[in-house]
């Protein structure tokens, strides 16, 4: 993968602008994204205001809706990019491979964190409003696993994933990308998205259990 | 030779590949380990909410965790050369989302009648996860440019 990226952003040495070289053909590299979508902030702003009125509302539907639309979004993106995405990105020429990049990582800077917060935000008063918080019920030891499930997800997708996208997004808005920063961080990506995506499965796991419980 | 006269660039800034390849304090490995330690002690709390938790774990992971961010801080602020203008760029935006995120889920802690010391540990967790967090954004964009590059080259979320 390093390998494959060095080659794939490897700077000119007239220090002209970057070229993505890949089937032995040159490809101008687009810098022309936004690593976060201005606009899309709106959508966030909203969304974020229909959770807080909610959680302010305590009504059951509208936690029940925030919760398993946000994680259904949420389970499907990680299994989608972990198990779907992620390995035909893998095999992609290198200047599609850039493309997609560009356009699909400033959008997931957006997503993954407000689909995040409503989940577990929605998910944590629906559990009280229901009473699967309290130690007396009888699958507590499951609502506690999800816990533990969304933590162990977290500390991946924040602590490494989620650092590692938007260093590359910077890389590639560089004037000369360094190919070999972007291997190394592309590795990471792509190993922590895999393991993301399993523990989605614990969560689908856990989740129907508790649902038919 | 000396060593800052083989690094440097033409313009006082390293080569691309020592960009690349240059070693910095484990401040990553640091901050991330608080991270771990914050999201232990939120789970240990919230396992017992809405009934009145055990602070004992929860509050020492919590002086863990902000211990090793400080020592992450101090580390980094060490680093020479870094590019600190980067650094900041990310980390106020990034500190910005997470503070709101943080925000929500204090707002849903007190919302559920959690107070007195169980809501304190649970707000001062969720202050450490909300410096955690921007900081290793930050320092991982950062570590990976030109120290010489100013904020203005470096490029605003949203260009």
């Amino acid at each position: 993968m390093t390998e494959i990226a060095q080659q794939a952003l490897a700077p000119e040495p007239s220090g002209s602008p970057a070229v993505a070289v890949g089937a032995g053909r040159a490809h101008p590299v687009s810098k022309d994204f936004r690593i976060v979508p201005l606009r899309g902030l709106y959508a966030v702003a909203a969304v974020l205001a229909g959770l807080v009125a909610a959680i302010a509302t305590n009504a059951l539907w509208s936690l029940d809706f925030f919760h398993v639309v946000s994680g259904g979004i949420w389970t499907t993106l990680d299994l989608f990019l972990g198990f779907v995405l992620g390995p035909i990105l893998g095999r992609l020429p290198v200047p599609a491979r850039v493309e997609l990049t560009t356009r699909l990582m400033p959008k997931l800077m957006l997503i993954m964190p407000t689909v995040v917060i409503c989940t577990l935000a929605a998910g944590f008063q629906l559990a009280r409003h229901l009473g699967y918080l309290y130690p007396t019920y009888p699958d507590h030891g499951w609502v506690v696993a999800s816990f533990v499930v969304v933590a162990v997800m977290a500390v991946i997708a924040l602590g490494l994933l989620e650092p590692a996208n938007l260093a590359v997004l910077f890389e590639l808005k560089k004037p000369r990308p360094n190919g070999e920063v972007i291997g190394r961080l592309m590795r990471r990506f792509i190993a922590t998205a895999g393991i993301t995506g399993a523990m989605q499965v614990a969560t689908l796991v856990i989740m129907t259990r508790l649902a038919t419980s | 030779m000396r060593a800052a006269d083989r690094d440097e660039g033409p313009e006082g800034a390293p080569p691309a590949q020592d960009v690349a390849n240059r070693r910095y304090p484990p401040v990553t490995e640091l901050v991330v380990t608080s991270l771990a330690l914050m999201l232990t002690g939120g789970v240990l709390m919230a396992a017992h909410l809405p009934g009145r938790p055990p602070l004992a774990l929860p509050g020492g992971l919590l002086a863990g965790g902000a211990c090793l961010t400080a020592v992450a801080v101090a580390l980094m602020s060490r680093a020479r050369p870094f590019a600190w203008k980067v650094f900041y760029l990310v980390a106020r935006w990034a500190l910005l989302a997470y503070l709101v995120i943080a925000g929500l889920l204090a707002f849903v802690f007190v919302y559920d009648g959690t107070r007195g010391a169980t809501l304190a540990v649970l707000v001062a967790t969720l202050a450490v996860f909300a410096v955690d967090v921007p900081m290793v954004m930050a320092f991982t964009v950062a570590r990976y440019h030109d120290p010489g590059m100013g904020a203005g080259e470096a490029v605003p979320p949203g260009e």
